[in-house]
């Protein structure tokens, strides 16, 4: 399948939402939900519920979206042409790994306009980990010409659980993405919409300020003294919750724990961009980030989505 | 003789795990063979991204016929102990056993049970599946629909096919088709992912490397080495150019490619502006291309060479585009970050020159280098201490290498090395060069961590030198004094490394310096630290009591009198001693006569493999610890057991030992005898008076040869000490030849025990030859 029965402004070689919904028609004809973004700042598509409770637990599972995804030590006011403090990442995660999953994705590639036949796609071995998550899998960063397009896993621990069945994990970098499909050398440069002349809208009109005004706030005037409140907030609140939604072999309140675990986390991302948290205060954020990411995995198991009987 | 085929297909092998995993499989499946008596002519196994492959030629066609004895309880034992023997040995009935007679024991039953051959292919069938359930990947995995059950296969990345055929060269084998979760053994293997996706039905490994072959698969390894390597040479030649050979990134680029295609891009010649070490990092890590040199200036050329894994329909126009694209951006940060580094460091503008802001930095961040002995800031004023106090000793300006420790780690907190952690050292020469510094400093910053090993190189200039050692000898102290010693093949801090480069710092520079005296200072230094820093200036609580209250007091105390000095902390404790640190701690460190005494034998058994490395005896090597005297001293050691090595290739040497053992055998079985010493000096007049004349003559020699031997060996001259010592052969032989030791009067027989110890004695100058073999 190609992109050339597409008007021009969706191409994804030319548009970055042509792209994005270049990805979510591959994927929605693969029989995966669409969804959408979570309503959360988080780090990685991986952060989503969507990917972390529901690749815990038997139950299938197909599903695609993209995630916004906050790095706020990664801010460059705009000015790094590779670097930026918010940006999107395309996820697809599948319960479990379908047998020809490598197939499928060579097949998106092929649909977001790069033919295998013309350009070297590798599989380079990359082991993934999210501390903050207790997950980890095997797999690779898989390479198009040198250029790293996307993170292939198969997840083998989420929320310290091993994970039964495997769900096998897609994450593509849109941003680097279309600027290799575009042939741009800066993200800014970005054709957002894929229309030309006066109603083209470069992501650099919709997003440059954003990063001047979010590296401003993360590296200079976040609040750390409220930070370090919501962190500790958001950790109480976490597993109140998570005590509060116990009820015998089901738990009813899993989500909202979660959230608050998401919020610690977030918390703890700008904390570490203020630079006040020292090395080794780092390691033990990131583990009280863990535990409570462990304690919502274990809590998700007893419902129903988790799998729980009935 | 029918050969075997065994080929697994999975999703992308890691390179680097490739070839061991390879020969692992030919090790397990040629060793389960041969353990149940099938025997082979040859093996080969091929590994590629997506396959491992095995053939193991001239294997029989079934396994030999097979007798084995049971033995059984007595005739007339109870019937349980029966009834047991009949199942085991998978008997229907007693009639069935055959009795045997033991005319101690009487007479019981015994099962010979005759197991005749099976077919090879069910050998197979049988070995090959557990082979692949217990394959030890470094890591491995589960995945698909079977991994809801924690006992599913792992393997490292998913399993996708196995091949396996059986039969003789000329007839269509036999296909063995066992199955292993869900996955049933066939005999087909694919082609390329992209040239050749389709099925390939093979009959045994020779057409598997044909049909391989025209399916864009160079299905050996070494192969695909030599074709990258000739093709990547020619592209270079052929435009004038070098190729910069790269066997680790050779052998990568081999592990990531079934059908290998180079091609060769190019770059922006403003990023030559960038260091070469650095270009190349860059482009070895993060693009594994290798660079190109141009042979008329000697630097790199503004080209890479690629290997892509594709034959693309446009010639590789858009890969080479593609690759391009990429290195331009990474050199573009290279050459931000080269940039960055020169000047100066936001909010550290007012701490000196760009290196010192980065140092600055780097204290400020209090970057931890191991949880007991404090951050790098404190680690580098040891150093500092340490090198101003070792570079008289080597003949360095205390000033410079004082300086040279200073800035020596400062370069890790620069943007380059923050990104390629390889240039070390000489991101930091080249940014010292640059703010002015004297060259002998920039080369000791660059060279302080070396020698990395056995074969690199050891510095020479001086000042260099003296912050090596410093490194060294604080890292090595500083791990003594927290019980981190290596153990067995663990050695995670390579204190055996630093050990070593020590000793090649030394001898290899010809270095004169007591050993254990610089050890001591390393220790004086980190102890000093410890009270100045951590404790606020107050005492250690544990030597308070014995009224240590100052460093020097405690430096006095390990030496002088022996004491431990150990540093303990615990939870609560923090504040009474001032410092920041929350974390419970029990014994932090301890430093007394053991650690110093444990750590110096590490340095003489690090000597005794490098001398035998080098070709020395490990008895001389011991001889010459064993004397004692200036053992410490590395350099003198290395000397002595040069010179006695030489000394015993001589005619003289050989029989001078042999004659000073036996002086010894005697000595010791006589003072065993007597449950004494025969110590002390023989009485001249009694000798003189009585003695035979071989007697005298060696008593005469002795006394000279001994005080040349000692003069030698105070002026360090151990050529001329074992030229003294080996003149005293002929009298020592003599003696031997004419005179009773045990002589009837026992005056005369204690003055001659006494003579055989002075000659124990003189040997023992340079020596203790009783160490020595043969």
């Amino acid at each position: 399948m190609s992109s050339s029965h597409l008007p021009p402004h969706m191409r994804p070689e030319r548009s970055f939402q042509g792209l994005i919904l270049a990805l979510q028609t591959f994927w929605a004809e693969k029989g995966c939900v669409i969804l959408q973004p979570y309503d959360m700042e988080v780090g990685a598509g991986t952060s989503h519920p969507g990917t972390m409770l529901r690749s815990l637990g038997p139950r299938p599972w197909n599903a695609a979206y993209v995630q916004p995804s906050r790095r706020p030590k990664d801010g460059r006011y705009g000015e790094n042409p590779n670097r930026l403090q918010h940006y999107y990442q395309f996820q697809v995660i599948l319960k479990p790994n379908p047998a020809n999953l490598q197939e499928l994705y060579l097949g998106s590639l092929e649909a977001i306009g790069l033919d295998p036949k013309l350009h070297d796609i590798r599989f380079v071995e990359d082991d993934w980990e999210n501390p903050t998550l207790g997950a980890w899998g095997l797999g690779w960063e898989c390479w198009c010409d040198g250029m790293e397009v996307s993170q292939f896993t198969y997840f083998q621990q989420v929320a310290g659980i091993e994970c039964a069945p495997v769900s096998g994990e897609l994450t593509y970098g849109l941003e680097r993405l279309a600027c290799y499909l575009q042939n741009v050398e800066s993200i800014m440069e970005l054709n957002f919409n894929g229309r030309e002349g006066a109603e083209k809208v470069t992501y650099r009109e919709v997003f440059l300020q954003a990063e001047q005004e979010y590296s401003r706030y993360n590296f200079e005037h976040a609040d750390t003294a409220a930070l370090f409140r919501r962190f500790a907030e958001a950790e109480t609140e976490c597993r109140v919750l998570l005590g509060k939604g116990e009820s015998g072999e089901r738990h009813l309140m899993v989500q909202p724990a979660y959230d608050q675990c998401l919020k610690a986390g977030h918390a703890f991302n700008l904390l570490d961009a203020r630079g006040v948290i020292s090395v080794t205060e780092r390691q033990s954020y990131i583990l009280r980030v863990r535990e409570l990411a462990k304690a919502c995995g274990a809590a998700w198991l007893k419902t129903e989505a988790g799998g729980a009987a009935a | 003789m029918p050969d075997l085929l065994l080929e697994l297909l999975s999703e992308e092998i890691p390179a680097r795990m490739q070839a061991e995993a390879a020969a692992h499989l030919k090790k397990a499946v040629t060793d389960a063979l041969v353990a149940r008596g099938c025997l082979y002519e040859g093996a080969r196994v091929i590994v590629t991204p997506r396959r491992i492959a095995l053939s193991v030629h001239g294997l029989p066609v079934a396994s030999p016929d097979v007798r084995e004895e049971r033995k059984g309880p007595r005739v007339g034992a109870p019937e349980a102990a029966i009834q047991g023997f009949l199942k085991s040995a998978g008997l229907t009935s007693i009639d069935e056993a055959t009795i045997q007679s033991d005319p101690k024991k009487g007479d019981s039953y015994i099962a010979i049970i005759a197991k005749p051959g099976r077919p090879v292919p069910e050998v197979i069938a049988d070995i090959v599946p557990e082979i692949i359930r217990a394959f030890p990947w470094p890591k491995s995995m589960r995945w698909g629909a079977a991994s809801v059950s924690s006992s599913s296969l792992r393997w490292v990345r998913p399993l996708q096919s196995i091949l396996c055929t059986f039969g003789p060269e000329t007839e269509d084998p036999e296909v063995i088709r066992f199955a292993i979760d869900g996955i049933t053994a066939g005999d087909v293997t694919r082609g390329h992912r992209f040239m050749a996706p389709g099925d390939i039905r093979v009959r045994r490994m020779d057409d598997y490397l044909t049909s391989l072959e025209k399916a864009f698969v160079v299905a050996d390894p070494e192969e695909r080495k030599r074709r990258i390597l000739a093709d990547a040479r020619n592209l270079c030649f052929a435009q004038g150019l070098e190729l910069v050979e790269d066997e680790g990134l050779l052998n990568e680029v081999a592990g990531l490619v079934e059908w290998p295609v180079v091609l060769m891009g190019a770059f922006e010649e403003s990023f030559l502006a960038i260091p070469d070490e650095v270009i190349r990092a860059t482009i070895r890590a993060n693009q594994k291309c290798f660079v190109v040199r141009d042979p008329r200036t000697g630097r790199l050329a503004n080209r890479f060479v690629l290997t892509a894994n594709l034959e693309a329909s446009d010639g590789g126009k858009a890969i080479v585009a593609g690759n391009e694209r990429v290195i331009r951006a990474r050199l573009s940060d290279a050459l931000y970050f080269w940039q960055t580094d020169r000047k100066p460091l936001p909010d550290f503008e007012d701490k000196g020159k760009p290196l010192d802001q980065r140092m600055a930095k780097l204290r400020a961040l209090n970057v931890v280098f191991h949880e007991k002995l404090g951050t790098q800031g404190e680690r580098v004023d040891r150093i500092k201490a340490l090198a101003r106090h070792i570079a008289p000793l080597v003949g360095a300006d205390p000033d410079l290498a004082e300086r040279a420790a200073e800035l020596a780690k400062a370069d890790l907190m620069t943007e380059v090395v923050g990104e390629f952690p390889e240039v070390q050292g000489l991101m930091g020469r080249k940014y010292a060069l640059l703010q002015g510094e004297p060259e002998s400093v920039a080369a000791a910053i660059e060279d302080h961590y070396k020698p990395q090993g056995p074969s690199d190189r050891v510095p020479t200039d001086k000042v260099a030198v003296a912050v090596a050692l410093a490194d060294k000898l604080d890292t090595l102290v500083g791990f003594w004094a927290i019980d981190e010693k290596p153990t067995g093949s663990k050695d995670p801090f390579a204190l055996r490394r630093a050990a070593l480069g020590v000793i090649r710092l030394i001898s290899e520079n010809n270095a004169s310096l007591k050993i254990r005296r610089v050890v001591q200072e390393a220790a004086l230094t980190l102890v000093t630290q410890i009270f100045t820093n951590r404790l606020g200036g107050k005492p250690l609580r544990d030597v308070q009591a014995s009224g240590i209250a100052s460093p020097e007091h405690v430096i006095q105390a390990i030496v002088a009198e022996g004491h431990s000095i150990e540093l303990t902390l615990e939870a609560g404790a923090a504040d009474e001693f001032g410092t920041t640190a929350a974390v419970e701690r029990s014994k932090v460190l301890k430093i007394g006569p053991t650690e110093l005494a444990d750590l110096l034998s590490f340095f003489h058994d690090r000597l005794k493999v490098l001398l035998r490395d080098q070709g020395q005896r490990h008895d001389l090597v011991d001889a010459v610890l064993a004397s004692g005297e200036g053992n410490d001293d590395l350099l003198l050691v290395v000397r002595r057991v040069e010179a006695l090595a030489a000394l015993l290739g001589t005619e003289d040497g050989k029989n001078l030992l042999a004659g000073t053992k036996r002086a010894m055998n005697i000595l010791r079985i006589e003072e065993k005898k007597d449950g004494r010493a025969y110590d002390g000096a023989p009485d001249a007049a009694l000798v003189h008076a009585k003695g035979e004349p071989e007697e005298r003559a060696l008593f005469a020699l002795l006394q000279s040869a001994s005080t040349h031997a000692r003069d030698h060996v105070a002026l360090e001259d151990y050529e001329g000490a074992m030229k003294a010592l080996a003149e005293l052969r002929p009298a020592v032989d003599a003696f031997f030849d004419k005179v009773t030791v045990n002589a009837a009067d026992p005056a005369l027989r204690e003055n001659r025990l006494r003579i055989l110890a002075e000659l124990r004695a003189a040997t023992a100058t340079v020596a203790d030859f009783s160490k020595i073999e043969g």
